[in-house]
Order: C-alpha cells, then structure tokens, then sequence
C-alpha cells in the first residue's frame, strides 16, 4: 500500500505548479492531467453534437410544416422561408462551434460545461492574467489540431473506399492528426498546441470544503480524557518524538475519514512504536489525545522554528 | 459544496455557528476559529461569482472582496508557519486560489471585449502586424504572377490549379459568352442568402486554416496563400485571352477587396505566429508564441467578420449589380473603407482595454 501511496505522490508531485500571486504568495496548483483534458473535450463535443442534431430535427420539423401549410405541393413552397431555415442553420451550426468554447471559457469559472465536469479550468501561464485574446487564440486551435485532419481522413478514407487514388495525402494527415494529438505528451506541462500559441495551461480546480475543527472534539479538546472509558491519555516528551508532521497529517485524515476498523490497526501501530500495551475498545480516544498533544508539541515547536518533517528527520 | 450555497441565500455572513473559540484547545484552531467566518463569506461570494458573473452579488460583497481576498491570503502564509492541520491549510490554499482567479481573472466578459475590439482594438491588432502583411501580400502578388505565367506557358496548368468541375464552363478554349454568362447576373435574388451563408462558412473556415497552419513555422500559410493566388491568377489568363479581365476584375473586386484582404490577415497572423516561433529574439520560445498569438487571435476574430461582409458582398451585390463600373465602385469603395478603418482609425486605448 505504502508503495502504491508513493507512487501516487510522486506522479501528483510531477503535475504540482506553484504559482506567486502579486501579493507574493506562492500557491500550489495541480496541472489537470491529459485523460480528464480529454474526457472533456469528448463530453464538449458530445453536447455540441447533439444539440445540433436536435436543432436540425427541429429545423426538419418546421420545414415539413411549411410544406403541409401548402397542401404538400413543393411548387407552392416558397423558396424564402426554406433559404431562411438554411441559413439560420449555417450560422448557427458556426455560432455554437466557435461560441460554446469562447464564451464558456471567458466566464467567471473559465471553463467548458466538460471542463467543469471533470473539474479542470483554464488559466493563463505564469501570473498573467488570462485574456479574451489568449481564449480566443487557443480554440481557433484546436480546429487546425484535431477537427480538420479527423474529417478530411474520413472524407479520404470515403474515396480510398470508393476507389478514388488517395495517394500519400492519408499518411500525412495521419501523422499531421498524431503529432498534435500527441503533442501534449511532449512537454512538461501537458500543453496542447493551442495552450502554447495562447500562453495558457489547464489546471484542475481546487473542491475543498473546509473541514470540522478536530480540537473542539473527543479526546482532543477533553485534554485526553475518553468519554468511554474516562481514562485519561497523557503522553511524556519521549514518545511525542517519535513522529513528525507527515504522520500527523496522515494520522489526521484517518481521524477525518477513516472506518473505525483501520483505526484498530492504526492503534496497535503507535502503540508498538511508542512502547505502550495496546489495549481494545478506545482507539478513537487514544488516537484523539494522541493527535492533540502531538500537534501541540509540533506547533509549539514550530513558533521556535523547528520543523519535524517527518519520523525519519 | 451544499454549506456554502445554502448560505449563500440569506446574504452575507450568514454562516453556519462555528463552535465556540474558547473550546478549542489547540493554539492554530483558535487562530482558525477566529478567521473562519471570513474565510466562509469570501467562498460564500466566490460561489455566487462563479455562477452568475457580477450581477448577483450585493455592493458591499463586491467592495469587501478584494480585503477578504487579501485577509485570506495573509491567513494562509500565518497558518503555514504556525498550523498543523493539513485540512485547513489545503482548504485555504484552495480558497485563495479560487479568489486568485476571481480577483485578478478575464476582466471583460465577451460582449464588452468586442465592443473594445471593434472600436480601436482590431485596428491596433492589425497595425501590429504590418511587417507580416507586407510579407503575404507580397507573396500574395508572386503567387498571382506565378499562375498566369504558369498558365501562359502550359495550358495543362489550368486543370491542375483550377480541377474544373463538369459543366463549369470556365476552361481553356472557353467561348467570350460562356465566360461572359459566369459573370453575369442569376435570375434574381432566390437562393442568395442561402449562397452567402454557405460562403461565409466556407471562407472563414479556408481562413482559420491559413492561421492556424502558422503553428508549422509560417511556412503553410504561405503556401496556402501562394496555392490561392495561383487560382486567381490562372483564372485572371483565362479571360485575359478573350480580352475580359476588365470585367472580371470588376466582378471580383465587388467581394474580392474583402475576401482577398480577410485572407492576407490571416495568412499574415499565421505567419507572425511562425516567425514568432522561429525567430523568438530575447523572450522564451513559449512566451515569444504566446504573445504573438493573442495578437493574431484579436485579427482572426477581425477576419471572421471580414468574411461575413464578404459573403453578403458575393451573394447579393456581386450577382445584382451587372455593371462592371458599378462593380468597380462598391469593390473600390469597400477597400478604401478598410484601410482607414485599419490605418487612419486610431483611438486611443480605453484603460481597462486588454493590453
């Protein structure tokens, strides 16, 4: 498990980012890895499509009511109306493809119906602000990157099918279609051609609610004193220097999240390591009173400027 | 997620109880205690931004956002030094960071960036990039050289530059009436607004792709051009032979100083792209392409509306009007009207105009 957990940092740790805000904060910030980027580009596209297809069924319907309207005489028809509908559907179709992604991505959440989705955002590189011009840049992109190359190979491979001489044209556009697509796998930050012309990156958007106060409750803010069993915990220097501030925060999402099943194991672990008898049937009192006064001792350390990062240190 | 947005309906401040301060026992829950009620409204009217832009959101939300931001950020670099709770510490890197965007993210919505965009904005753009313009026209002119006398000297050009379709009677040995009667006028106006609309889609979609093709170090989009313009040219040889050209100029010109000009921005915001790429200077490749792409981006959008008004020019005017004179008029005047749109026109910058 431990070799999985490191594994796991190790790959969040190639996608952390800091980013200084113009008040000189260095803030984290996770580039969104390439599969959810893809994923919602996959659920864009999706709804664009389908929206369409409904508007054409919609556009299909209105025309067939022009023509009953004339007693299904298609002389009578007048030509107006139908031009009207086609052109209504060529705009369209060219408003929703260009606007869905411009106007979504300039908004206050910077990001796509898929893009929210997946919980990713855009953002400009650096500490540049992101700019109507950089959106703008970066969607005309991606039609060059992905759209054009995919359709003409399928108008291609429609010819090849026919019999029609393709010649060379598909393999270039095929690797013309593989270098874009893989160009994101090039580069540190995961940019697609687009982001690099644009000067943005996608990075996944923080979901973090604020969690309880874990020293107003329990054995925490009862100094160590279990409400089950009403015996009281009190650690000695010794054994609240074993750990350091890893642990901790390991031991403190256990107490946030974990079953009280893991927390047995977790029990018997600090029991061994600090030399006491692991009893039964309190473990979330004695993992509590533990937390606290570990805390404390660290806390307290830390005001003198001393850092325990971790058991180890 | 739920806590925020329920409070979000009864105003501001209205947070759930916090516990009692007095009760925490540890020293940074306390420092917590006392600053969370902030913390909760900032991400309160965060939400509330997020959702629905600036209107929803009280004045003095708004006013107290920039201190609530900057509260927020000093808590986060105090709790760094001083706390060990690793919840309230990612909780509060992940606020500021959602305030981050808020406070200092895309100051201008999409309408009120076009309207900067048309009134001084575009023109600015395309002024930026006069070098690049000077290089596509004039490669632009070669590629029209290079297909009439591609043409003059081989006929067989022809149909490589120009693979006529059947029944397009536009071809080497073609009549004076038969290319007389391409030029004319339709049989009134049905079907033009459909034509335009299918032009439009079409050009601004050759365009987009003679930007976009920048990215390969400028050199497709010079090609693209290059391949256009031979067309034209072929086509200019073709009734030059039986003495036409006259009025196909004034046929093309009705559209063409729009159309012809929209595609020379965009070949040329493709090449300032390129050679932005190939030739960074001092800044970073990276930083030197994203610059120069937001400069194009802003001339791209000009094209796309360029391509508008020359699809309406092609559908109605062109088939309308039979006159070459008149031609000549509506395609000059479009022309003249472009260019002092583009150098003339110079207001100057609005504050709080996108650099």
């Amino acid at each position: 498990m431990s070799a999985r957990g490191k594994a796991g940092t190790t790959r969040e740790d190639k996608r952390a980012r800091t980013l200084v805000t113009p008040e000189g904060l260095a803030l984290p910030i996770t580039i969104a890895p390439r599969a959810s980027r893809a994923g919602a580009l996959i659920i864009d596209v999706m709804i664009i499509v389908f929206g369409l297809v409904v508007f054409r069924l919609l556009m299909s319907w209105i025309a067939q009511g022009l023509l009953a309207g004339t007693m299904l005489d298609p002389d009578q028809l007048s030509g107006g109306a139908l031009e009207f509908l086609g052109i209504v559907y060529v705009l369209i179709v060219f408003a929703t493809w260009y606007g869905y992604f411009l106007v979504q991505e300039l908004g206050p959440r910077g990001a796509t119906l898929g893009k929210r989705m997946v919980g990713i955002r855009i953002a400009a590189r650096g500490q540049a602000r992101l700019t109507p011009e950089a959106v703008i840049a970066r969607n005309l992109l991606r039609d060059i990157e992905i759209f054009y190359p995919l359709i003409t190979l399928l108008i291609l491979t429609v010819a090849a099918q026919t019999g029609e001489p393709v010649g060379a044209l598909g393999w270039v556009l095929a690797g013309w279609f593989l270098l874009f697509l893989l160009f994101p796998f090039f580069n540190r930050d995961a940019l697609r051609a687009g982001d690099v012309v644009a000067g943005t990156w996608v990075v996944e958007r923080p979901r973090t609610k604020l969690a309880s106060v874990l020293s107003v409750q329990g054995a925490v803010a009862a100094e160590g004193a279990s409400e089950v069993t009403g015996a009281r915990y009190q650690f000695g220097d010794a054994e609240l220097s074993i750990y350091g501030e890893r642990e901790l925060q390991t031991l403190e999402r256990m107490l946030r999240d974990a079953p009280d099943e893991a927390l047995h194991a977790v029990h018997a672990t600090i029991c061994r390591k600090i030399g006491w008898d692991p009893g039964a049937g309190d473990e979330r009192a004695f993992l509590e009173a533990f937390y606290g006064q570990l805390r404390a001792k660290l806390e307290a350390d830390l005001r003198f400027g001393k850092r325990k990062a971790d058991k180890f240190s | 997620m739920k806590a925020p947005i329920i409070s979000s309906w009864f105003g501001r401040g209205q947070v759930e109880a916090s516990p009692d301060i007095e009760s925490a026992t540890l020293r940074s829950d306390r420092f917590r205690l006392e600053r969370e009620g902030d913390w909760k409204r900032l991400e309160a009217i965060l939400v509330r931004m997020e959702k629905g832009g600036l209107r929803r959101i009280a004045d003095d939300d708004l006013i107290a956002l920039p201190a609530l931001y900057r509260t927020a950020a000093s808590s986060l670099s105090v709790a760094r030094e001083t706390s060990l709770d690793a919840a309230t510490l990612s909780y509060l890197e992940g606020l500021v960071q959602r305030a981050w965007f808020q406070v200092y993210g895309p100051r201008q919505g999409f309408l009120r960036w076009l309207r900067s965009f048309i009134f001084g904005g575009w023109s600015r753009a395309v002024r930026e990039l006069w070098l690049d313009i000077c290089i596509a026209l004039f490669v632009m002119v070669a590629g029209t050289v290079v297909g009439w006398l591609l043409v003059a000297q081989d006929e067989s050009w022809y149909y490589r530059l120009y693979p006529g379709r059947m029944g397009d009677p536009r071809q080497p040995g073609a009549s004076r009436e038969e290319l007389l009667q391409v030029i004319g006028h339709d049989e009134g106006a049905a079907g033009l607004a459909g034509f335009a609309a299918q032009l439009f889609s079409n050009n601004s979609g050759v365009c987009i792709l003679a930007f976009a093709l920048g990215f390969a170090f400028g050199i497709p989009s010079l090609m693209l051009l290059v391949h256009n313009t031979a067309m034209l040219g072929a086509l200019l040889w073709l009734y030059d032979g039986q003495g036409l050209i006259v009025d196909l100029a004034g046929w093309l010109s009705v559209h063409g100083t729009t159309e012809l000009f929209g595609i020379l921005l965009s070949g040329a915001a493709g090449l300032h792209i390129g050679r932005a790429m190939a030739f960074p200077g001092k800044l970073p490749v990276l930083g030197s392409a994203a610059a120069a792409g937001r400069r194009s981006a802003v001339v791209m959008v000009g094209v796309v509306i360029m391509m508008i008004v020359a699809a309406l020019l092609e559908a109605f005017p062109r088939q309308l009007v039979t006159d070459t004179g008149s031609r000549f008029v509506i395609g000059g005047s479009m022309l003249v009207f472009w260019l002092a749109y583009f150098i003339l026109y110079r207001p100057a910058p609005q504050a709080g105009d996108a650099a």
